[in-house]
């Protein structure tokens, strides 16, 4: 049995194919304006590299923000869910995940079996989400991928007091104008998204092992600034970014 | 149940005792209207605000917040929410206040404004912004204004706290004998007390009846039916208007309608409805077999009568319109909290963080690691507003509720 999990988050849609609790393939691309057409080009893409048909395909469970508006799959599942699931599946043993994505930031506990017991998400808000992290890269003039290892190299971390997307951007600004190395800048900037994340940890009483999901896991200066105010090591799958769909594509 | 032709399904769950109601609403809102035409005078008073002696004294009561429910309901909260910024008023503000505030200046809304105050009677037990909102209106509307104190009572009521607030109620008799200017009928007012009380027990046996599984109304029926133990508290309708109402419920109990088809999941609901997404949100929460079985908020309006005193209701307002849900600290909240999760048996208990009302927001992660803690049932919070629908993000609310759904 071949399933398909397909989740459309706010900046990057994802596909996963999963044969008898295999994983078989993901997909990465970036979601656009048309969740529609990102959902149907990120499931050709995983049908081809895999040679098969839509019929060979038993079930497309979607998930994230787009979850709706993928009308070739059977059913939509949320992310919280989805993560869950996923989480568990690459390591049973996972109690707690932090999942930052483009918008959003979630702490999730769940249980042995993958069920999820209590989550906490962000407020409305998008500050310590995916697209903070992009407004402060493009204010600093850094390439997202250069950005985690980057506050690795901080002497004395910036204090980042704002947690507002614009006014944390012109503090960056002055902190710029300033004279404050950049490195201790955004060293600041994974602290304040830490210690933002972790207060919702508490309040879901996160439990250890602790995966970290979504896209943002690929940023190794915060998983560091969390795993230091979490005084927890944190686990970081290869397929993180794609947790989401790998989850969705189990809970045919 | 869910077979047959789904519009005769849904005419037969539907409240018959509703049109009603709003009949009743009606031609309290047309009295309350034409009161200067009909020689009677008008008192604005806040929610929670004594309104028997207004009763006793034939004065109409009018509720700034009931108008700012209509508001929120009608979808008009942003456009006088927005008003009252132009007017120099934060958006961090309660929108009630907002709208109310600005309201007044445009005589907006969905019955073109409140009719002009002869007086205001403000109670502290519910907040603090309705002493600074009240002062507001005094001075726009030119009218003189009573204001209840109330202490908060963090665990219990003192004795010197029923000294300062029965005090209190003298000066409120005086102040109604000076607005009105005849002299206050302590006979009058035992009469309305009586009838609040039978108003009150009422509500609380129709707000009993969903302790049967499956629940014959919601909360969101509640947050509707709701108006008349706000606004006519010690009328007779009142009292008529429950026992019909009561005797529905308990015909549907025995004909098996319930307010959700397949009712699956019991839901408790806390702090006040998201006026503009009511329906939004029962149609969401139905559509995965849940049921809103309670709320904090609709009880609010009968959970002291254990401290009114039938033969002496004067005295015993000092304590009955201090020690309300508002006015309590949080374990207390917590305790009368855990005592509904008990009487309703809900699986679950759905938290909206108002950012309007700040005394019944503010504890809400502490009552909800108590629930936790002590029932070991799922809790949800959602951000939201009772009026300002800024505040409210549907994809956010939307995927924290089906998520809590996955989770049941």
């Amino acid at each position: 049995m071949i399933t398909v999990g397909i989740d459309v988050g706010s900046i990057t849609t994802k596909a996963a194919v999963v044969e008898e609790e295999r994983l078989k393939t993901v997909e990465v691309q970036p979601t656009g304006y048309d969740a529609q057409k990102a959902a149907g080009s990120v499931f050709e893409a995983v049908l081809e590299r895999l040679q098969l048909k839509q019929d060979d395909i038993q079930s497309v469970v979607a998930t994230g923000y787009g979850r709706n508006s993928v009308s070739f799959a059977e059913k939509a599942v949320t992310e919280i869910t989805c993560h869950a699931k996923g989480a568990h599946f690459i390591d049973p043993a996972v109690r707690s995940v932090i999942d930052i994505g483009g918008q959003d930031s979630k702490v999730i506990r769940l249980n042995e079996n993958g069920k999820v017991l209590d989550f906490a998400m962000n407020d409305k808000c998008a500050a310590g989400t995916g697209r903070f992290l992009e407004v402060m890269a493009r204010a600093l003039d850094i390439d997202l991928v250069r950005f985690g290892a980057m506050s690795l190299q901080a002497q004395a971390p910036a204090s980042i007091s704002s947690m507002c997307t614009v006014f944390a951007e012109s503090e960056v600004i002055s902190l710029i104008s300033k004279g404050e190395q950049r490195e201790n800048i955004v060293a600041g900037i994974h602290d304040a998204i830490a210690a933002r994340v972790v207060s919702m940890a508490k309040r879901v009483r996160i439990e250890a092992p602790v995966m970290m999901t979504g896209g943002v896991a690929k940023n190794e200066g915060l998983v560091r600034a969390l795993e230091q105010r979490l005084d927890q090591e944190i686990q970081i799958a290869e397929t993180a970014q794609t947790m989401g769909a790998i989850g969705a594509a189990l809970l045919f | 149940m869910g077979s047959g032709n789904p519009d005769t399904e849904k005419e037969r769950r539907k409240i018959k005792s509703v049109k009603q109601m709003k009949d009743i609403m009606t031609e309290y809102y047309i009295d309350a209207k034409t009161a200067e035409e009909t020689g009677k005078k008008v008192a604005w008073i806040t929610s929670g605000g004594p309104v028997e002696p207004l009763i006793a004294m034939d004065v109409i009561p009018v509720y700034p917040e009931n108008h700012g429910a209509m508001i929120g309901a009608s979808k008009m909260g942003v456009d006088l929410c927005e008003k009252a910024e132009e007017m120099g008023y934060s958006r961090d503000l309660c929108s009630y206040a907002m709208a109310d505030i600005a309201c007044a200046t445009v005589n907006g809304g969905p019955i073109g404004g409140l009719p002009k105050p002869d007086m205001l009677v403000c109670s502290t037990n519910i907040c603090g912004t309705v002493l600074k909102w009240y002062e507001v209106q005094a001075r726009y509307f030119k009218v003189p204004l009573f204001i209840l104190d109330t202490p908060f009572c963090h665990t219990e009521f003192t004795e010197e706290a029923r000294q300062y607030v029965r005090k209190q109620f003298d000066e409120y008799t005086r102040f109604l004998e000076k607005a009105c200017g005849t002299s206050f009928d302590y006979d009058r007012l035992q009469a309305v007390g009586k009838c609040s009380l039978e108003g009150q027990r009422l509500w609380q046996a129709v707000l009993d009846t969903c302790t049967h599984k499956p629940a014959p109304m919601s909360a969101f029926d509640a947050f509707f039916h709701l108006a008349l133990i706000v606004t006519l508290r010690g009328k007779q309708v009142t009292v008529d208007y429950y026992q019909i109402l009561l005797a529905e419920m308990n015909q549907r109990i025995a004909d098996q309608i319930s307010a959700v088809p397949d009712e699956r999941i019991r839901l408790l609901w806390d702090n006040l409805p998201v006026w503009y997404r009511t329906r939004w949100l029962s149609e969401k929460f139905a559509s995965a077999g849940a049921c809103l079985v309670a709320d904090t908020y609709t009880s609010a309006w009968c959970a002291a009568t254990k401290y009114i005193d039938e033969n002496n209701f004067l005295d015993s307002m000092a304590e009955s319109y201090t020690r309300i849900y508002l006015n309590i600290g949080v374990d207390e909240m917590a305790k009368s909290v855990l005592q509904m999760v008990d009487k309703y048996a809900v699986d679950g208990f759905v938290m909206h963080s108002n950012r309007s009302c700040k005394p019944y927001s503010l504890g809400q992660y502490d009552i909800q690691k108590i629930v936790q803690k002590e029932r070991g049932i799922p809790t949800l919070m959602l951000e939201a507003d009772m009026v300002d629908e800024r505040k409210f993000s549907e994809s956010q609310i939307e995927t924290r509720i089906d998520a809590f759904m996955e989770m049941l």
